[in-house]
């Protein structure tokens, strides 16, 4: 019971220390893991990530069951996953029930017309960061210029995207295709 | 009541099970969801998008919380996120064991091939809808028909100055998106976006 609270508080550290996600959540997995609590090693951490970003879902969640599976079979990783998700479901909810009482003034609309304007510029530089893993060959662009293409003009189900280029990455794979 | 959570909980879950690649990845379904369901607007979203960048935890997950929220209260936050971890604790349950095998598994790794560009360009189409919320005035532009309408100047400078200081000026790209997004928040009021 013990090493269930404590595997649910260390992941509820992590989760309030990690800002937006992804890499930065690497360096604060080593210094909770590996420095305080020595439940892993730095090499597994970095499988762990690998995984978690392999499969469906929010890499930080992913990660975070996949640990706790490790440490303490299935409950370990339902515990860890409900500690990285506790500290943003909390804080969230705060922040949001504040800021509805405050959407109509002016001050407050304006403010949020200025960071609607970064929001475009974070997502572009997610944009560039991510393509330079994924689109690597003719194959990989075209894929990418169909997805961009039809899902801004027509009114698709990005489920129906993924299917389709998960099927399609199979099959340009066998033609071996990739790499040109 | 009973059924929005259902409901909620289902679009969530369709969100965890195929957004791949990390929490900007969840954005294309949200929009969708906004479009089908109507319980959020596209500019609620993008005002979502940067109270999560600005706020401990992972972007995905503090999006489908204040999604949750914004519809259905506490129980609705709690049913998004839990929603939206569901499949993929279910997953990473059925493939630790073999972990090493999924991992070299041909098939799986030529289908992530594929599903790399899938989705930058899901978050790049999804990019497109907040540009034309933050940058353009359709709206005033199909009531006036003048070019010079078209384009939010104040906005269209700012993103420009934006783009330079978060890729190019090297003292101060690195900063988390917090600074970026706190500056422009300033610039907005002060010069009354």
């Amino acid at each position: 019971m013990k090493k269930y609270w404590e595997l649910f508080i260390t992941f509820a550290r992590i989760g309030v220390m990690t800002f937006g996600g992804g890499y930065a959540m690497i360096p604060i997995l080593e210094r909770e893991l590996v420095d305080r609590k020595q439940w892993t090693t730095s090499e597994e951490i970095m499988d762990y990530y690998a995984v978690g970003q392999c499969t469906p879902g929010v890499i930080a969640v992913n990660t975070a069951t996949f640990i706790g599976y490790r440490l303490c079979g299935v409950p370990g990783g339902i515990i860890a996953t409900a500690g990285v998700v506790f500290p943003s479901l909390v804080i969230i909810c705060v922040i949001a029930g504040v800021l509805s009482n405050f959407a109509d003034i002016p001050a407050v609309k304006s403010a949020f017309a200025g960071i609607r304007v970064c929001v475009c510029v974070l997502i572009f530089n997610a944009v560039v960061k991510l393509w330079k893993a994924a689109v690597t060959d003719k194959a990989t662009l075209a894929l990418f210029l169909l997805v961009f293409v039809l899902s801004v003009f027509f009114d698709i189900s990005p489920v129906v995207f993924v299917l389709f280029c998960a099927a399609a990455g199979i099959v340009l794979a066998r033609l071996g295709v990739r790499g040109k | 009541m009973m059924l929005l959570y259902l409901h909620l909980f289902w679009e969530f879950f369709k969100t965890g099970l195929f957004a791949v690649g990390g929490g900007m990845a969840t954005l294309p379904f949200l929009y969708s969801m906004s479009d089908k369901t109507g319980w959020f607007t596209h500019a609620q979203l993008a005002d979502m998008i940067a109270v999560s960048e600005s706020t401990p935890g992972p972007i995905g997950v503090n999006m489908a919380t204040y999604v949750g929220f914004s519809t259905a209260g506490v129980p609705g936050a709690v049913i998004a996120t839990f929603g939206l971890v569901t499949p993929s604790v279910i997953i990473i349950l059925f493939i630790a064991k073999a972990l090493k095998a999924f991992r070299e598994n041909k098939y799986v790794d030529a289908g992530f091939y594929g599903l790399r560009p899938c989705s930058v360009g899901l978050i790049a189409a999804a990019g497109v809808l907040v540009v034309k919320l933050a940058l353009f005035n359709v709206d005033l532009y199909s009531e006036t028909g003048a070019i010079a309408d078209l384009f939010n100047v104040k906005a269209v400078i700012l993103a420009a100055l934006l783009i330079v200081a978060t890729r190019c000026i090297r003292k101060i790209r690195g900063l988390h998106p917090i600074f970026f997004i706190a500056a422009s928040a300033v610039v907005g009021v002060v010069f009354s976006f």
